[in-house]
């Protein structure tokens, strides 16, 4: 590494591997309501990045409004977006999962069709609603700015903010799933299907909460996109390929995998990224992945399910 | 006789569809249609060829490919590159500051031809490459799944990420392959030129014949032994297994056969298209092609055909007087198609096809036995 000292390219590491948290934390957020969707339900929801979109949008407009009709709110009004987000994600789910996904439930590779049908309306709707243009919403003074540790590093508050949130987020899912009734009927419904009906489940109530579930923090995962990037149209097309890649690699089903994978993958990218250009970096981490699921197919931690 | 009859066409029903389609294609559109209209179908038609491997892929072997767009691409871009390299020939690049390669190298500072290009300035190995690659990538790619067996939605997942690999690969790598613009200005091929009306017709024609060709192919594939096996891996993949079969090698098969036939495809398109780019391998273009098969049948070879037609003309009006509609169209035609009409349009025709061919019987006996008719018949017997 000529041109660097030492302290340098520390600084560089640390900075890359920053961004690479930012990555990490949109990546886990989007991952981990996929993972609930696909890896307990085993449905491929393609309009996942326009739940996440869902999410962006939302808190766009609840921006918007609070710089028009309560500017002095506007410190706080990022807290009532992410929960705005969650649930007008979730509501969307819940109905889509009503109208749509649960007439396909015994055709996986049905719900895929289906799901993109979905995005390719719900994109159309936010071109419609919103406009071609990307949009980003104001965000709260406290947001902006960021933190120096050294004179060198350099790490943006959103980010902490972001990574934060993440937390949070991972930690409320693992209770939620691992720690609570709710989560007991989820994981039972998944491993025995017919038995969870019998001993008295209403598995039809747990798949449409599930999904909604699912969604809701994908609209979570877009309420924290807004702090790093603009949101357009076609956002969600963007990070699609990327998220089920996240699910598949760590696992479907297993939260600790998601977590891993979501981390080596958003590491992988944003330290190549820098040392190569952008899209060789990507394509490498790619290349790499499905290197790696041909040689362990059922991705790092696979956990036994029974259909 | 009957091996032509039963084996590549598929029995009566098989045979009358195959006709009508080849008389749609080779008479009926080429007569109706002014040049423009015709080469726009020519290009719908070498979709087709991505739906058609999808039948056999999807529809029979139940292994969703969403990665069609990869090989339709690398047989387009092998084309292209040869009709690239004869369009660069030292004379018509003299201002270049290389002459001799292509135009998007010599912008990108190369001062040779990359190895990989050297073999597409001869035709022969472009049309052994565009025949054998992608087919050899798929083998790549199919065993490595289907013998560690992943199947369903993981093959799906993974087909589509090695589609976005190789798209930001090609968009990447500006210098070897034109990146975002693909491989523009193509002009002759084998100093023919391409972009002549003459061509147009001609390269309109040799399409629906190789694509009629693929039809009896891929039918006498389904109907063979092969065929049923493979219908029996689509539906109880473990008891195939259990008898004795090697179900990943059936699966490879279809998926190298599939990769050859969406290859063809796309070398077809870069011919009458005239150029080639990255938009034609990526995630939509792939899904685009599985929906051309959703919709005209994925289990109907000569349906997918229609279906092709159908979408991409509804796409070309709407996009020219309701862009906005067209996508919550295409995304409700998706969702209908999947939930109410799992078989497609061919799945229609053959549910209510017959009302309509016995009002045409009928209609044909009435006129037959009225007076009217019986004179009509005279007349004509007499002249």
């Amino acid at each position: 590494m000529d041109g660097y000292t030492y302290s340098e390219l520390g600084s560089i590491l640390a900075m890359q591997g920053f961004a690479g948290f930012s990555l990490f934390s949109v990546l886990l957020l989007m991952a981990l309501g996929l993972a609930i969707i696909f890896g307990q339900m085993g449905v491929i929801n393609m309009a996942h990045g326009e739940f996440m979109a869902v999410g962006a949008y939302t808190t766009y407009m609840l921006s918007t409004l609070t710089e028009t009709y309560a500017p002095s709110l506007m410190p706080y009004y990022f807290f009532v977006a992410i929960v705005a987000a969650f649930l007008i994600a979730g509501l969307l789910g819940y109905i889509a999962e009503f109208v749509l996904i649960r007439h396909l439930y015994k055709r996986p590779l049905d719900t895929l069709l289906a799901t993109w049908g979905l995005s390719l309306i719900m994109q159309q709707s936010f071109r419609s609603i919103f406009g071609a243009r990307e949009v980003s919403p104001a965000l709260p003074d406290w947001l902006l700015g960021s933190y120096q540790p050294t004179d060198t590093i350099d790490i943006p508050l959103n980010g902490m903010f972001v990574l934060g949130l993440t937390t949070v987020v991972t930690l409320g899912v693992y209770y939620l799933m691992f720690r609570s009734r709710w989560g007991l009927r989820v994981r039972a419904t998944t491993q025995n299907r017919v038995m969870s009906g019998a001993v008295g489940i209403n598995t039809t109530k747990v798949d449409r909460y599930t999904f909604a579930l699912g969604c809701g923090i994908a609209g979570i995962a877009g309420a924290a996109f807004t702090t790093i990037a603009s949101t357009g149209p076609t956002t969600g097309t963007l990070y699609i390929v990327d998220t089920f890649m996240v699910v598949v690699f760590g696992g479907a089903a297993s939260l600790l995998g998601t977590i891993l994978s979501a981390f080596t993958i958003a590491q992988a990218q944003s330290i190549l990224e820098f040392f190569i250009s952008g899209s060789m970096a990507k394509v490498y981490t790619l290349l790499a992945l499905v290197l790696i699921l041909m040689f362990k197919p059922e991705g790092l931690f696979a956990s036994k399910i029974r259909r | 006789m009957t091996f032509v009859y039963e084996r590549l066409m598929g029995g009566k029903s098989g045979l009358s569809g195959f006709l009508i389609l080849a008389l749609f294609i080779l008479i009926v559109l080429p007569l109706s249609l002014d040049l423009f209209r015709l080469n726009l179908v020519g290009k719908y038609l070498t979709y087709a060829f991505a739906a058609i491997s999808l039948v056999l892929l999807w529809g029979y072997g139940g292994i969703l490919s969403l990665g069609q767009g990869i090989f339709f691409g690398l047989g387009g871009y092998g084309m292209a590159m040869f009709l690239k390299l004869e369009a660069s020939s030292p004379e018509n690049t003299a201002i270049q500051s290389t002459p001799g390669i292509p135009d998007f190298m010599d912008w990108n500072q190369l001062t040779e031809l990359p190895w990989f290009w050297v073999p597409f300035n001869s035709f022969t190995l472009t049309i052994i490459a565009i025949l054998i690659l992608p087919a050899a990538f798929a083998y790549l790619i199919g065993a490595a799944m289907f013998k560690r067996r992943v199947g369903g939605v993981y093959f799906a997942i993974i087909t589509q990420v090695i589609a976005v690999i190789l798209t930001v690969l090609i968009v990447g790598q500006q210098g070897f392959t034109g990146g975002i613009n693909g491989i523009t200005d193509l002009r002759t091929l084998n100093g023919w030129d391409i972009t002549s009306n003459s061509a147009k017709y001609i390269f309109y024609f040799i399409n629906c014949a190789l694509l009629l060709t693929v039809i009896m192919a891929s039918r006498f594939i389904l109907t063979s032994k092969f065929g049923s096996l493979l219908l029996a891996i689509r539906d109880k993949e473990d008891r195939v297994r259990f008898s004795g079969y090697d179900v990943s090698n059936f699966k490879i098969f279809v998926f190298c056969f599939a990769a050859l036939i969406s290859a063809i495809g796309g070398a077809m398109f870069t011919l009458q298209v005239g150029f080639m780019s990255p938009s034609f391998v990526g995630i939509v273009p792939s899904i685009e092609m599985v929906i051309f098969a959703a919709v005209g049948g994925r289990m109907s070879l000569v349906g997918v055909v229609y279906g092709t037609l159908l979408i991409n003309f509804g796409k070309t009006a709407f996009s020219e007087s309701f862009p906005e509609l067209w996508l919550f169209l295409m995304g409700g035609l998706f969702i209908a198609v999947v939930m109410f009409f799992p078989n497609g349009l061919a799945g229609i025709w053959k549910d209510y096809g017959h009302h309509l061919t016995n009002r045409l019987s009928g209609l044909r006996n009435w006129v037959q036995n009225s007076p009217a008719g019986a004179t009509n018949k005279k007349m004509v017997d007499n002249t």
